[in-house]
C-alpha cells in the first residue's frame, strides 16, 4: 500500500520535474541565466524619518515601472535595510546593456520648467546668446515631472533628431498655457536633474497641453528619459554601490558543466554504493534517484531560484540523503548476526533514525539561519548564501522522507522476497 | 577491538601541526581577499582574438566604470562577467556573515548540549568545528600565499557549510558514544574505542560518496565553483577527521580531567 503510494508520488514528481510540461518551470539564478545584479544606496538624509518608509516604497515603485517600461522580463526589485542604510536591489535576468539599465534605474529625472529672468535686458544686449544663458536666472514654475501624463520619443521635423515629445495632464496643460502665455518673447528652460536640457524661446501661448523636449540626443538617450518621465522621477537620489552582470555565454556555460559534474558525481556515488553494499546499494540508488526527482520537482513547486552556490547544496544533499542509507546499513550489518534479517532491518532503522535525526536537524537550523526566511535584516538577505542555504533545507528535508520512507518500504519488498 | 584512544594525543597533534602552519601562514602572509570584501571591479572579456581574461581594478566611479565598458566595447571585446562592488559591501558582508557564525554556532552548542544531557559533548564539539574553520582557513592563507586562491563571498559559505556538516559526522559518533555508555557502560576511553570503530567505516564511506560529488565539481565544473568546491572537499575530509579524532579525543581528555580531579577532591574529604 505504502508502495503504491510512494510510487503514485514519485510519477507525480518526475511530471513535474521533467520538462515536457510548460506549466511547472525551473527558475535559474542570474549566475546561470545571464543578467545583472544591481544594489543602489538611496540617500535618505534629507528626509524626515516619518516620510523614509513611504518615499522607499514609492522609490521601489518608481523603479519596477522603470525596469517595466524598459522591457525585461520578470524583474525582481526589493528594498534591503543594513545599519540605517536604505538599499534598493534590483535583478534584471537576461539584460544584454547592463550599463544602460544602470542609467535608466540611477538616474532621479527631476523635470522642472523655469522661467528664465535675464540679468538686465539693456546690459545684455550686447552679449551672444550662450553668455546670456550663462547670467541668466532661473526661477522654477510649478511645472514639473508630476504634471506629465506621457511621454514619448519623437523626431525633430527639420533635422530628424530625436527628441522627447510630452503631454500634459489636464491640469499641468493649464500651467504650461499660463507659463507660457506669460513668458511670449521669453524662454521657458527645461531643467533636469538640475541641469539644462533645453531652454527655447516662446513664440506665442501653448494651449495645447503637448511640448517637446528638444537637445542634443541619442536614440537611446530619448529613449531613456522618455522611460524615466513615463514612471516619474525617483523621490529619493540613489547611488549604485554593487553591480554584478553576467553574460549569458558564461551563465550557459556554467549550466552545462554543473549539469555534467553532477551526472558524472551521482554516477560514481551510485557505482560507489553498489560496490560497497551489493544488492542494498542498489536499493540505495532507487531512493537516489527518488530522492533527485523530489527534489527537483519541489524546486519548480516552491519556485526556488537555482544558482551555482545552489547547486552546490543540492550536490551535498545528494552526499546527506545517501548518508542516510549508509547509517541504517551499516547498523544493518551489525543486528544481523544478533536476530532475524526482517527483524534486524526494523531495529536499524529505528536506531539509525536517532543518528539521522539528531543530525540533520543541526544542519537544518544552519541551513535555516543561512537562509533567513524571516528577513532579519542582520543577517543576509539576497545573495550566494541564501540560494546555497535553501536548497540545501529543502534537499535535507526530503533526504529525511526518502532515507526513511523510501528506503525503508523499498527494502522490507526486498527482504520478504529473499524470503 | 581497536585502541583508538591510545594514540589520541596523536591525533590532536597532527591537528596542531596543520592549524599552526595555517596560522603561521595566516599571520605572515594573511589572505588574498576578492572584491566581495574590499569593493573594487572583475570584469572577464572574451578579447577580439577569442581569448577570455580577466581584468582587476580597484574601487571606481561609475564614469570610470563606463569608460573601461566602453574601452572595451570598441576594441570589439565582449563582456562575459562584470562585477563592481562599493567600499561599503565588504564590512556589510563581514558583519552579516559573523552573526550568521555566532547564531549557528550557539544554536549548535545549545542543541548538542541539550540533545546529550552535557556540556563536555556540547564544547567538545563545538571544538572540533572550530578545528574545521581553522584548518580551512589556514589552508586558504597557504593557497592564497601560493596560487592567488582568493576568499570571496562563497567561501564564507563553504565555511558555514563545513560547519554543518561537521556537527552532522560529530553526532553521529556521539550517537553511539551515549548508546554504548547506556548499554554496556565502562570507561569513556572504552566507550569511546567501541563507538570510533563502529562508525569508522559509515564514516569513511560517507566521506567517500561525497567527496566523489565534490571532485566531479572540481575537475568539471566551472571555474566560478572550482574553489568553492576545493573548501568544500578540505572541510569535508577534515570534518570527517575531526569528528572522531578531535571531538571524541576532546571528550575522552575532558572526562579523563575531571574524574582526576573529582577522585583528588573526594580523597582529600
Amino acid at each position: 500500500m505504502k508502495l503504491i503510494l510512494i510510487f503514485v508520488l514519485f510519477l507525480l514528481a518526475l511530471y513535474i520535474s521533467l520538462p515536457l510540461q510548460k506549466k511547472f518551470n525551473l527558475t535559474l539564478g542570474l549566475d546561470l541565466a545571464g543578467g545583472s545584479h544591481l544594489v543602489f544606496e538611496a540617500d535618505t538624509s534629507k528626509i524626515s524619518p516619518e516620510k523614509k518608509k513611504t518615499s522607499l516604497s514609492s522609490l521601489k515603485e518608481v523603479i519596477e515601472r522603470r525596469v517595466n517600461l524598459f522591457g525585461i522580463a520578470e524583474p525582481n526589485v526589493q528594498t534591503s535595510n543594513f545599519e540605517g542604510k536604505d538599499r534598493i536591489v534590483v535583478e534584471l535576468p537576461g539584460v544584454k546593456d547592463a550599463k544602460q539599465a544602470v542609467d535608466l534605474i540611477g538616474k532621479t529625472a527631476q523635470l522642472v520648467f523655469a522661467t528664465v529672468q535675464l540679468p538686465d535686458s539693456t546690459a545684455s544686449a550686447e552679449l551672444t546668446n550662450e553668455a546670456k544663458q550663462e547670467y541668466a536666472a532661473m526661477i522654477p514654475t510649478d511645472l514639473t515631472g508630476a504634471d506629465l501624463a506621457e511621454s514619448s520619443v519623437a523626431f525633430d521635423e527639420t533635422g530628424g533628431q530625436p527628441s522627447v515629445s510630452i503631454t500634459f495632464t489636464k491640469e499641468g496643460g493649464e500651467k504650461f498655457a499660463r507659463i507660457t502665455g506669460e513668458n511670449i518673447g521669453k524662454r521657458v528652460a527645461i531643467i533636469l536633474d538640475n541641469q539644462i536640457v533645453s531652454s527655447p524661446m516662446v513664440q506665442e501661448k501653448i494651449t495645447g497641453g503637448q511640448a517637446q523636449i528638444t537637445g542634443k540626443f541619442t536614440l537611446d538617450e530619448a529613449k531613456k528619459l522618455s522611460i524615466q518621465l513615463n514612471a516619474g522621477a525617483l523621490p529619493v537620489p540613489v547611488q549604485l554601490i554593487e553591480e554584478r552582470t553576467v553574460g549569458a555565454t558564461l551563465g550557459a556555460e556554467s549550466v552545462a558543466k554543473s549539469v555534467k559534474a553532477g551526472i558524472v558525481g551521482i554516477i560514481m556515488v551510485c557505482l560507489f554504493m553498489i560496490l560497497a553494499y551489493g544488492r542494498f546499494g542498489l536499493v540505495a540508488n532507487l531512493g537516489l534517484i527518488v530522492f533527485g526527482v523530489l527534489t527537483l520537482a519541489l524546486y519548480k513547486l516552491m519556485g526556488v531560484v537555482l544558482t551555482l552556490p545552489g547547486i552546490a547544496g543540492f550536490l551535498l544533499s545528494v552526499g546527506m540523503a545517501v548518508d542516510s542509507n549508509i547509517l541504517i546499513f551499516e547498523r544493518f550489518k551489525e543486528e544481523k548476526g544478533q536476530r532475524s534479517v526482517a527483524n534486524a532491518l526494523e531495529v536499524s532503522f529505528g536506531r539509525a533514525w536517532d543518528s539521522i535525526r539528531d543530525a540533520n536537524i543541526a544542519t537544518l537550523v544552519t541551513a535555516f539561519i543561512l537562509a533567513n526566511p524571516l528577513d532579519w535584516s542582520f543577517l543576509h538577505t539576497s545573495g550566494p548564501v541564501r540560494g546555497f542555504a535553501i536548497t540545501l533545507a529543502v534537499g535535507i528535508g526530503i533526504s529525511l522522507f526518502t532515507g526513511i520512507v523510501v528506503s525503508r518500504n523499498l527494502l522490507r519488498v526486498f527482504i520478504k522476497e529473499k524470503k | 577491538m581497536m585502541n583508538w584512544m591510545k594514540y589520541r594525543w596523536l591525533y590532536l597533534f597532527i591537528s596542531g601541526v596543520v592549524i599552526a602552519a595555517g596560522i603561521f601562514s595566516m599571520l605572515k602572509w594573511g589572505f588574498k581577499i576578492g572584491v566581495d570584501f574590499t569593493g573594487g571591479v572583475v570584469a572577464e572579456y572574451r578579447l577580439k582574438s577569442g581569448e577570455d581574461k580577466i581584468f582587476r581594478y580597484g574601487p571606481l566611479s561609475k564614469e570610470e566604470s563606463e569608460k573601461i565598458r566602453q574601452d572595451f566595447a570598441s576594441q570589439g571585446a565582449t563582456e562575459i562577467m562584470f562585477e563592481s562592488v562599493g567600499p561599503s559591501v565588504g564590512p556589510e558582508l563581514v558583519k552579516k556573515t559573523i552573526f550568521a557564525l555566532l547564531i549557528s554556532a550557539s544554536v549548535i552548542l545549545f542543541w548538542i548540549t541539550y540533545q546529550f544531557k552535557s556540556f563536555k559533548f556540547g564544547i567538545s564539539a563545538t571544538l572540533a568545528t572550530l578545528h574545521d574553520s581553522l584548518v580551512l582557513l589556514g589552508l586558504f592563507s597557504i593557497f592564497g600565499h601560493f596560487f592567488g586562491t582568493e576568499i570571496d563571498f562563497l567561501f564564507v559559505t563553504a565555511i558555514l557549510t563545513i560547519l554543518s556538516f561537521s556537527v552532522h559526522d560529530t553526532i553521529v559518533v556521539y550517537d553511539r558514544v551515549r548508546e554504548t555508555r547506556k548499554k554496556i557502560g565502562g570507561s569513556m576511553t572504552e566507550i569511546a574505542n567501541m563507538a570510533i570503530s563502529q562508525t569508522m567505516v559509515r564514516s569513511l564511506n560517507n566521506s567517500f560518496t561525497i567527496i566523489f560529488m565534490l571532485a566531479a565539481l572540481i575537475l568539471l565544473g566551472g571555474s566560478s565553483i572550482k574553489w568553492f568546491a576545493a573548501a568544500l572537499l578540505i572541510g569535508t575530509v577534515s570534518g570527517t577527521y575531526s569528528s572522531p579524532f578531535v571531538a571524541v579525543s576532546l571528550l575522552v581528555t575532558w572526562d579523563e580531567i575531571s574524574n582526576r580531579f573529582m577522585n583528588k577532591s573526594s580523597e582529600e574529604v
